[in-house]
């Protein structure tokens, strides 16, 4: 019966229109042969000693830490941000909402540029560092950091901020009427409520830190062992040793794939 | 310590005014319609919704009093079984129960075993390692209970217990949460839009209704004496205590009823007033209780005649118009009340 009325069903709908099929296949190719591109041009043979030479080893070294660096100073204050913006009480709830998204929209050399400007050793506050604690934050390691946090913190906020809406407040209340302070009842009870909300968005976080080139660049230069992260290592070596950026890219892409694949149940299968 | 509470509520157009005052020991229940102000008050006495006017006091403890005071939820001596539960779902059994004594600071070992004492006394000892997600309905309301009470609280705040259950475990659970109310010490609020519930847990009750105490007193009392519609409608239930043998329970303030399901112990017998049918002579014909009456006093309600009458045992009776009429019911005549053992059921108490 079901699958009298399914071929039915199919015949009624006719074929797949030309119009749409031909740009979906193409914009599927656009999308996937430059990936295919890489793994094809990748010097397979060579792959494992360049994966294991000190530049390489280098960067990666420095791309896992900072972006690591990164996801932690996202976590300490992205989750308490998402919280207040779900939870608490404040005023002009909506406009912080959106305030904290722009570094979501704004090209990230912007974000750079703008951080310099501020933690610059003539910065806004990177004067008072200087002056009172002798720190500079351009072009450091930790720069590299704070520039990785600055882009991928939204990232966070809104996967937290979601899972918290999406929780029901009354436990937080239950907790209460039980002797738990807010804080408390925040550790023991909300968090670990939301906890799969603020594992994508940790993942999500740090990916797009792993990724982050234009904001560090800007802000924390390029200064091998120091500031090169990989995305920055593969534009350098583009210029001297394609084959070097090749097997950067193919490592990078790898990482993307394996996020993608952790993420998949939650966020790309969609409704289903 | 007896707990005072002039509840003032204001949001938007609703409006809570009602006075409660709860002893010690005393199960109250506050029983009304939906948008009655009933779950307003809880929260007020809870501390999750602060008063706009009046106060709470335990004692001398002031607990809330705008604008001056305000002792929020987590300070105040308070245990809530909420209506669903609200069992922290990555937590056991055993660590929701544990949860409001580590709270207050009590060292997780000692919590851990007070817990479990706990959990025992609710007969779930079996069930500490387990996520509330595998407990049933019944299981469930028994854990939040416990967690509750873990912290002996000066005040136990019931919202709907009763309510998530199905007919036939809410029979057992309600025999099993009157035995622990009983053994409370504290002050009990019983919330419920359950006349059963409330007449069977409550020492006193409290009728809400627009956000005012329309009606309070001993469960008999307002049963008989009903003062709006909706208590006559829905907390009018003839209701006894007595002892059951089998079919038969000799009730405590004498007489004697048939019931078609046996039981055995302490019971609680109920039947509506439309199950009372009224005769001039003794009826005969099918299995039927049927007992002397004299009319004590007729109210007109919405759509009925409900007749008060008194006997071994009193007893309500709804009839019709029509009735009352061929009856020439009046203040004083002498009749026959009857219902069948089928309309007549027995509670556990």
């Amino acid at each position: 019966m079901t699958s009298i009325a399914h071929r039915k069903r199919r015949r009624a709908t006719g074929r797949l229109p030309v119009v749409l099929v031909l740009p979906a296949v193409l914009g599927l190719a656009f999308l996937l042969v430059p990936l295919v591109g890489l793994l094809v041009r990748a010097p397979w043979g060579t792959l494992p000693s360049r994966l294991f030479s000190a530049s390489v080893g280098e960067a990666l070294r420095l791309s896992l830490l900072c972006a690591s660096l990164a996801t932690v100073l996202c976590l300490v204050l992205g989750v308490p941000l998402a919280w207040l913006l779900a939870r608490g009480d404040v005023p002009g709830r909506g406009v912080l909402r959106a305030l904290v998204t722009v570094p979501l929209v704004l090209p990230p050399v912007v974000g750079g540029v703008a951080l310099l400007f501020v933690l610059g050793r003539r910065g806004l506050v990177g004067q008072y560092l200087d002056a009172w604690f002798g720190v500079s934050l351009p072009f450091t390691t930790a720069g590299v950091v704070l520039a990785e946090a600055f882009v991928a913190m939204p990232f966070l906020v809104i996967s937290v901020e979601g899972a918290l809406r999406a929780a029901d407040p009354r436990y937080e209340e239950a907790a209460a009427t039980l002797g738990a302070s807010r804080w408390l009842a925040f550790r023991r009870v909300t968090l670990p409520s939301i906890l799969p909300g603020v594992v994508a968005g940790t993942v999500l976080c740090w990916a797009r830190a792993l990724g982050e080139f234009g904001a560090t660049i800007t802000f924390a230069g390029n200064f091998p062992g120091e500031t090169t992260t990989m995305p920055l290592a593969v534009y350098l070596a583009l210029e001297t040793d394609p084959d070097a950026a090749i097997v950067l890219s193919v490592v990078l892409l790898l990482v993307s794939v394996g996020v993608l694949a952790a993420l998949r149940d939650r966020w790309i299968s969609g409704p289903s | 310590m007896t707990l005072h509470a002039d509840l003032r509520v204001a949001r938007g157009v609703f409006r809570l005014d009602a006075e409660l005052v709860v002893e010690p020991g005393e199960v109250v229940a506050v029983l009304g319609p939906n948008g009655a102000g009933k779950s307003t008050a809880l929260r007020a006495l809870a501390g999750l919704l602060p008063l706009t006017g009046g106060h709470i006091r335990l004692g001398d403890e002031v607990w809330d009093a705008p604008p001056d005071a305000f002792r929020p939820a987590e300070r105040r001596p308070i245990g809530v079984v909420f209506q669903d539960y609200l069992l922290f779902a990555h937590l056991s059994a055993l660590e929701n129960v544990a949860f409001g004594l580590r709270a207050r600071g009590v060292p997780r070992a000692v919590a851990r075993e007070e817990a479990a004492r706990w959990l025992d006394r609710v007969g779930l000892a079996a069930h500490a390692r387990a996520k509330p997600r595998t407990l049933s309905g019944g299981q469930a309301q028994r854990v939040a209970l416990a967690r509750a009470l873990a912290t002996e609280p000066e005040l136990l705040l019931l919202d709907e217990p009763l309510a998530a259950l199905d007919a036939a475990t809410r029979l057992h659970v309600r025999a099993e949460l009157g035995r622990h109310l009983r053994d409370y010490p504290g002050h009990t609020l019983l919330v419920t839009h359950d006349p059963l519930d409330a007449m069977v847990l409550a020492d006193r009750l409290v009728v809400l209704e627009h956000g005012e105490v329309v009606q309070q007193g001993t469960p008999t009392e307002v049963a008989r004496r009903p003062r709006t519609d909706y208590v006559a409608d829905l907390v009018g239930l003839n209701l006894y205590r007595g002892t059951a043998r089998g079919t038969s329970v000799a009730l405590d303030g004498g007489g004697e009823f048939t019931v078609a399901a046996p039981a055995t112990g302490p019971v609680h017998v109920v039947f509506p007033p439309t199950a009372v049918s009224l005769h001039p002579d003794r009826p005969t014909g099918s299995p039927r209780n049927a007992w002397r009456v004299t009319v004590a006093g007729i109210e007109q309600h919405a759509h009925t005649t409900r007749v008060r009458l008194d006997g071994v045992p009193p007893v309500l009776a709804d009839i019709t118009t029509a009735t009352v009429a061929d009856l020439r019911l009046q203040p004083g005549a002498g009749l026959w009340a009857a219902v069948k053992a089928t309309e007549v059921h027995a509670y556990p108490s």
